[in-house]
């Protein structure tokens, strides 16, 4: 009867012991590596110029922005990636909406998108540069290009794998093409379009630091390549925490979306 | 698509009256080598209420979705009325869209949204007349789906093996609940089913299919709500548990 012994109940309150908040507990492995890191520059294991301590960076960081250097920079790089991620997102929305939906979009599109889709965008930088020379319209094409690529092939294979038994039902119930498209199969098309934006986004924030790090006269990527000219490596950290930061809010905000224009999914937790 | 096999019930077929809900003659079907109706010859009159009876790849579910014109019909002549409905075996609600609006869907109707409410009221769904379909129970979701059947007001119910994927007990409930809406509407139904009590219980006729071609035809003259211990009702379901091969 080994078995029937009842497990002691207490674990919650006994074994874990301090029960902090989520959010604090998540909180434990950076403010942890943070400390180190701060350690280790204070006792000189890390020098400056390699590892500038977080204390200095923090101070370059509200140096930049008091100095108004951040501010500009900020909003040139904000400009192109918003750009050309909205532009990449039409594209590859009107071409996935097209061959999604129609068997000739199908044809013309799907198989030289899949053949494009195999080379590196960034590879095109040299011939963009060669194109369109050395301002705004490279960074912004080579963003655009990333970005629409996710959005194409999501949206056409979430278009393609609407329930078949859900079509069926609409024709049932008397819904004409254009009905079922808009009733049944754009919406069921929604969450693989999100899932492409959140690429899209990703893709486009790479683009941006690999585009502004040619030529640039301003935005982050200036600030960085600037920084490394004259060693300042504090500044170049600042640079990598302003894409950091950038990269997360937009997701949270792509996330946010999701969770209002999804709240019909009940699997979806509330983040 | 369905255009040659799709006519009204009203048409000037000869053999198409009022009182004849579904008229089929000589329906075959083929996939590849295999046929899976081989002449199926089947009338249901107005307001009457058959059940289809057989194994698994019997051709049940194939007879009634050419019926609901998702199967073309290659062979043979088929009236179907215009105003059909069907529930499957899954309630296929929009996920996307509340109940209301799954039920308004593609109804073309004065206030849809008042018929929406009064149907739900009648499936006894008013209090989730606002929910989201994946936060309905089975049962639920399969009285939302009967509701979008018939705030149609069909001539013809289909209901593919509406009850199927539900538990013993809800099954029971919603085998009621369609024997009072279909006297409240008097549709025809077509219900396919594999359970030989469940044809005996609801139907006016029993319809067995058997190697693509139907093989018994049972009129059941036995009162509603009907006993399952009753000595008719136990000869029935012997005999037709014989003829599906599952004798004692």
């Amino acid at each position: 009867m080994i078995l029937a012994k009842a497990v002691p109940s207490s674990r919650p309150t006994s074994a874990s012991g301090l029960r902090l908040p989520k959010g604090l507990r998540r909180a434990i492995a950076p403010l942890a590596l943070l400390a180190i890191w701060q350690v280790a520059a204070a006792t000189g294991f890390t020098s400056p110029q390699t590892m500038p301590a977080p204390s200095l960076i923090a101070a370059s960081f509200w140096n930049l922005i008091v100095t108004g250097q951040l501010g500009p920079n900020l909003l040139t790089s904000l400009t192109r990636v918003l750009v050309g991620l909205a532009a990449g997102v039409t594209v590859g929305t009107v071409l996935g909406l097209f061959a999604g939906l129609t068997k000739l979009g199908e044809d013309a599109i799907d198989p030289t998108v899949q053949m494009a889709r195999t080379l590196p965008h960034l590879a095109l930088i040299p011939l963009m540069i060669l194109w369109f020379g050395i301002g705004e319209t490279p960074k912004i094409v080579i963003i655009a290009l990333g970005a629409s690529f996710p959005i194409y092939l999501n949206l056409f294979g979430a278009i393609r794998a609407a329930d078949v038994k859900l079509l069926e039902a609409s024709t049932v119930l008397g819904l004409s093409w254009r009905e079922t498209i808009w009733h049944v199969v754009l919406p069921a098309a929604l969450p693989g379009f999100l899932l492409g934006l959140r690429q899209a986004l990703g893709i486009a924030w790479i683009s941006l630091v690999v585009a502004e790090q040619i030529n640039a006269t301003s935005g982050i990527g200036y600030l960085v390549m600037n920084a490394r000219d004259f060693l300042q490596t504090d500044v170049i950290f600042d640079g990598l925490l302003v894409y950091a930061i950038l990269g997360l809010t937009t997701d949270r905000l792509v996330r946010s979306l999701e969770v209002h224009l999804l709240a019909w999914r009940p699997a979806l937790p509330n983040r | 698509m369905n255009m040659l096999t799709e006519m009204p019930a009203c048409s000037s077929e000869p053999f198409a009256s009022r009182e004849t809900a579904v008229e089929v003659r000589g329906l075959t079907r083929t996939y590849g080598e295999n046929s899976v109706l081989q002449g199926i010859d089947l009338t249901i009159r107005a307001g009457e209420f058959v059940a289809l009876l057989g194994r698994s790849g019997s051709g049940k579910s194939t007879l009634l979705r050419t019926l609901a014109g998702l199967d073309p019909a290659p062979a043979g002549s088929l009236l179907v009325p215009a105003n059909k409905s069907v529930v499957f075996q899954e309630p296929r609600l929009m996920p996307w869209k509340r109940v209301w609006r799954n039920v308004t869907l593609g109804l073309r109707a004065a206030d849809p949204k008042a018929r929406a409410e009064a149907a739900l009221a009648e499936v006894g769904l008013s209090h989730r007349l606002n929910a989201w379909p994946l936060t309905l129970s089975g049962g639920e979701a399969q009285r939302a789906a009967l509701a979008r059947a018939l705030v149609r007001e069909p001539a013809l119910l289909l209901l593919d093996e509406p009850f199927a994927a539900l538990d013993a007990l809800t099954r029971l409930r919603m085998q009621e609940l369609v024997t009072a809406l279909w006297r409240a509407h008097q549709p025809a139904v077509l219900l396919v089913t594999h359970d030989v009590d469940e044809a005996l219980s609801l139907a006016d006729r029993v319809l067995m299919l058997e190697n693509g071609k139907i093989a018994h035809d049972l009129t059941v003259e036995l009162p509603r709500p009907r006993r399952h211990d009753a000595a008719p009702f136990i000869a029935m379901r012997e005999a037709l548990l014989t003829a599906l091969g599952v004798s004692h």
